[in-house]
């Protein structure tokens, strides 16, 4: 293991940089990439065949799923776990609907094996609820910015991970910023403001 | 029986004001589950395996590589499948394996082998002569109208061909044009599907669908068993837009397989699969020829359109060309074109923005052709609105010109001043749409505690659906929303009609308003010999019970509630679709405009600004009811730029079936988007109607008027892509 790499992903052997690289069609390949990287970078090359027992660490908490190479985050989260707002609507991630927060990056959970996602921190859509929900939820609600709500979730990740880094956003800056993901009830007008609405404290 | 109405708007305190939709938190936290959503013990995931040619004979299909791979349970041959069977579309869909995993599942179906005898494709849907050549064509009907009548002794095509003549003749303005627009898909983030479970004898079916109660029958005849039999659950729906009104025959298939493996089955279509089979909506492709007067009002129209709903058939209706504004002679044909693809669904206002886009981007060219402003040439030909609205529409439209600026924005077609290769243009259109109330019926309980709660089985589209019920139950009780429960999504509860062509929130605003009058009625019986009234005098106000001319004379809701004595006070209020009523009506109007920037050099458009005005009687939720015009114009936009069902033409093939290539707005493209509800006096008064159409409906025809401008030359076929547009200028 190298320098850089210990100092990016200290919890484990993946190489974070190229994780991060973003969502849709580049994600299913960073996720290759990331998995073959492990392998090397770990234990040398290592062949995983057929269901496994993995641990993933979801919402704060280590969960212990099955899976094989092929599996997705997405179907874990879906299937194994209950954590429902991910949402599969486009297998290449193109939609966004199933944006999670990896190391607090948004990354589309349908392009990403869970194999990948060993030791990482996961955070779902489900982690913005609870008692007192997340601002961008808050916003979300009192800015109406969903209709039918299956893309929802994924753009209130997005819309988190964004203000994150970009916490002062301007209007410019949100319109500019969140294009990764996918309305078709045409809620972007509410998103926007809801979105500035978090940034100024409202 | 109560009079049925509304309070006024001064004595309203829930209805016609803002509420968070109810049901906002849990669609923001993902804890709202949807059909998709549903996983029930020991499932199986099914993925179902669809043609890859778009016109062949099966010759065989074999499945036993699927039936071999691990973790698949069960394959079933869709009667499409068999032998012998032609096949009109690609994707439709022939086997369904189920298995322990999606992954699975889906290796399965990678080791399915099809043999086919290929047959002849046509695709090529605008293409008119080639639909002929292919012998694909049918009368898709028309109708002439003219101001003067043929004599007796006339033939009556002969003196109809010689009266259009005369009347070009007569014309002042002659505009000669070809207008298109292509097919789209309804693309519904949710695709369709279901989770359904059989046991005893039964069939619980999580459904996403836009018809609750009606598609309990649809299983049940399927299924060879009673509606009382099935049960339809749809709490949350990913998208409709008039696709889902059917259980489908896929949703079929998931009951047989779950009946044959004694295991709850879940299968939704897989994305491409919901590009190609889960709707579109139909092309058109207009020629026409229109004559107009010196003040640029059209007084003779000659228009031929075609254009495919699919194989068997159909396209946009005649009945709606010219769009709204029809003058007093008009020839109109169709003809209709059997393309190998799949057959159209609803989409949202059916015929009228094929239509919009088709004829008011025509009379757009006169203003034009002239030298007018487009807004005065729209404002002349009101006097041929068939709909009556003339007066609506002046209102709008003056209300629409001062939002988007449009006196000090605009410039002649073409005339504009520009930044670089950037210019910039103005663009209107208007619609219209009935919107009338579906049947519905509602069963309400008030119980002793105060508490109430109403049951329907309708359903709520992400339109606010469950926030109105609630919002017109408090009104009627003097409640906060926060005080009644709604249920709603379940055919278990009283029918609701399904929610297509706006009629949803007109359904639900009588069957509870009725109800909550009828159940009110009782309470203030009680309430009178409490307080010692006549039950005539008594008012719901505040979380009170009190006489409307001596307030102090009152008790609390709760207080009447107690009275009920120890079971609920049940009532069940009905409406049915067509009944005359004073709370709700049908018939809008509305008004768009958009100012866009086009760049000439790359041929890309860019929204700046979108204004909508959009009359629809009483608004219930200003704020859900301005969502679902944004969303309408920003789905409007995305189809007047963006997005588009590419076919290939020689084989049938859906070549852009993924959200990568099928191009939809993002949030970045839709520009400021302005969006004004007309509720005069004169509005409110005809009570509620529904919206989800008519906003719809404009935005392609205003923003292709608005590139017009901009250009000074018609991009004639939308969506307007950049080479489309560089195109129309390299002809120009």
């Amino acid at each position: 293991m190298t320098d850089s790499k210990q100092k990016s992903a200290p919890k484990s052997g993946f190489s974070r940089r190229a994780f991060l690289r973003g969502s849709g069609a580049a994600a299913a390949a960073t996720a290759l990439h990331t998995q073959t990287a492990a392998a090397v970078d770990d234990q040398g090359p290592k062949v995983v065949r057929g269901e496994t027992s993995i641990t993933l660490n979801v919402n704060g908490k280590d969960v212990q799923v099955k899976a094989e190479p092929r599996t997705t985050l997405l179907d874990v989260l879906r299937y194994q776990l209950e954590l429902t707002g991910a949402k599969p609507v486009s297998l290449d991630g193109s939609s966004g609907a199933s944006t999670v927060l990896i190391d607090d990056k948004p990354v589309a959970a349908s392009t990403t094996l869970a194999m990948a996602a060993t030791g990482k921190q996961i955070r779902t859509v489900e982690s913005l609820g609870g008692e007192q929900p997340d601002d961008v939820v808050q916003a979300f609600v009192s800015h109406d910015a969903q209709q039918c709500g299956f893309c929802t979730p994924g753009f209130v990740v997005a819309v988190r991970a964004f203000l994150n880094k970009n916490p002062d956003a301007t209007e410019a800056e949100v319109r500019a910023g969140l294009n990764g993901n996918i309305c078709r009830c045409g809620t972007y007008a509410n998103i926007v403001e809801a979105a500035l609405a978090v940034v100024k404290g409202d | 029986m109560p009079e049925y109405n509304w309070p006024s708007r001064e004595a309203s305190t829930v209805i016609g004001k803002v509420h968070d939709r109810l049901d906002g938190t849990v669609k923001s936290t993902g804890a709202a589950k949807y059909t998709y959503d549903v996983n029930l013990k020991n499932q199986l995931i099914a993925v179902a395996y669809g043609s890859p040619y778009a016109h062949c004979k099966i010759k065989s299909l074999d499945v036993s590589g699927a039936e071999k791979t691990a973790g698949v349970v069960h394959v079933e041959i869709l009667p499409q499948g068999q032998k012998d069977t032609e096949i009109e579309w690609e994707g439709e869909l022939l086997a369904v394996v189920a298995a322990e995993s999606e992954a699975a599942a889906r290796e399965g179906i990678s080791k399915i082998k099809l043999a086919v005898e290929e047959l002849d494709v046509f695709a090529d849907e605008g293409n008119l002569e080639a639909a002929e050549e292919a012998g694909r064509t049918g009368n898709g009907g028309g109708k002439v109208e003219t101001v003067n009548e043929p004599g007796d002794d006339d033939d009556e095509d002969e003196f109809v061909e010689a009266e259009i003549e005369r009347l070009f003749k007569q014309a002042k303005h002659v505009v000669e044009g070809y207008y298109a627009i292509d097919p789209i898909t309804h693309c519904c983030l949710e695709p369709h599907g279901s989770t359904v479970e059989w046991k005893d004898g039964k069939l619980q079916a999580y459904l996403s669908t836009q018809n609750v109660s009606g598609t309990d029958e649809q299983f049940a005849r399927d299924l060879k068993v009673t509606a009382d039999d099935v049960h339809v659950q749809c709490e949350y729906i990913g998208g409709g837009f008039g696709s889902k009104f059917a259980p489908d025959y896929w949703g079929i298939a998931a009951a047989r397989i779950s009946k044959a493996t004694g295991r709850p089955v879940k299968m939704m279509l897989q994305r491409d699969q919901e590009l190609k089979l889960g709707g579109s909506r139909p092309s058109g492709y207009l020629k026409v020829r229109l004559g107009a007067d010196q003040n640029g009002v059209v007084q003779v129209w000659d228009s031929h359109h075609w254009g495919s709903a699919g194989y068997r058939g159909g396209g946009v209706s005649h009945s709606v060309v010219p769009y709204v504004l029809v003058p007093p002679n008009y020839r109109r044909t169709s003809t209709t074109i059997k393309s190998n693809t799949a057959q159209a669904r609803a989409w949202r206002a059916p015929n009228h923005p094929q239509a919009c886009a088709m004829t008011q981007t025509a009379l757009d060219d006169l203003a034009a052709t002239m030298g007018a402003n487009s807004y005065d040439i729209f404002l002349a030909n009101l006097a041929n609105a068939s709909n009556g609205k003339a007066d609506v529409y002046r209102a709008e439209m003056e209300v629409g010109a001062k939002l988007i600026d449009w006196k000090a924005k605009w410039h002649p077609h073409g005339k504009g001043p520009s930044r670089g290769s950037i210019v910039d243009g103005l663009g209107m259109a208007l619609h219209t749409w009935g919107g009338t109330a579906n049947t519905s019926s509602c069963l309400l309980k008030v119980h002793p505690d105060g508490g109430v709660e109403s049951f329907c089985g309708t359903q709520d589209l992400g339109t606010g659906t469950r926030t109105v019920c609630a919002q017109v139950l408090a009104e009627t009780f003097g409640l906060e929303v926060d005080g009644v429960r709604v249920n709603i999504g379940s055919s278990k509860y009283p029918n609701s009609g399904a929610s297509g062509g706006s009629t949803t929130v007109g359904a639900v605003c009588e069957s509870h308003r009725r109800a909550g009058q009828d159940a009110l009625e009782k309470i203030f019986e009680l309430a009178a010999k409490e307080l010692e009234v006549d039950a005539s005098v008594l008012e719901a106000v505040g979380g009170r019970i009190r006489d409307s001319a001596n307030h102090d004379k009152s008790i609390t809701w709760r207080k009447a509630c107690s009275l009920i004595g120890l079971k609920p006070l049940e009532v069940t209020s009905n409406y049915q679709r067509g009944a005359a009523s004073t709370l709700t009506n049908s018939g809008v109007g509305g008004v768009q405009m958009a100012h866009v920037e086009v760049d000439k050099e790359t041929g890309v458009v860019k929204i700046k600004k979108f204004v909508a005005v959009q009359d629809q009687g009483l608004v219930i939720n200003p704020k859900t009811c301005k969502s679902q015009i944004y969303g309408a114009v920003i789905m409007g936009i995305a189809a007047a730029l963006y997005e588009q069902r590419i076919t290939d033409p020689k084989t049938g093939k859906f070549i852009n079936a993924e959200l990568s290539d099928y191009k939809l707005a993002r949030l970045g493209d839709i520009g400021e988007i302005v969006v004004e509800l007309y509720e005069p006096e004169s509005e409110r008064v005809r009570g509620v109607i529904g919206n989800g159409e008519p906003p719809a409906i404009s935005p392609k025809a205003a923003i292709s008027n608005a590139v017009a401008n901009a250009l000074g030359v018609r991009v004639p076929t939308i969506p307007l892509t950049p080479k489309r547009v560089l195109d129309a200028l390299a002809k120009a």
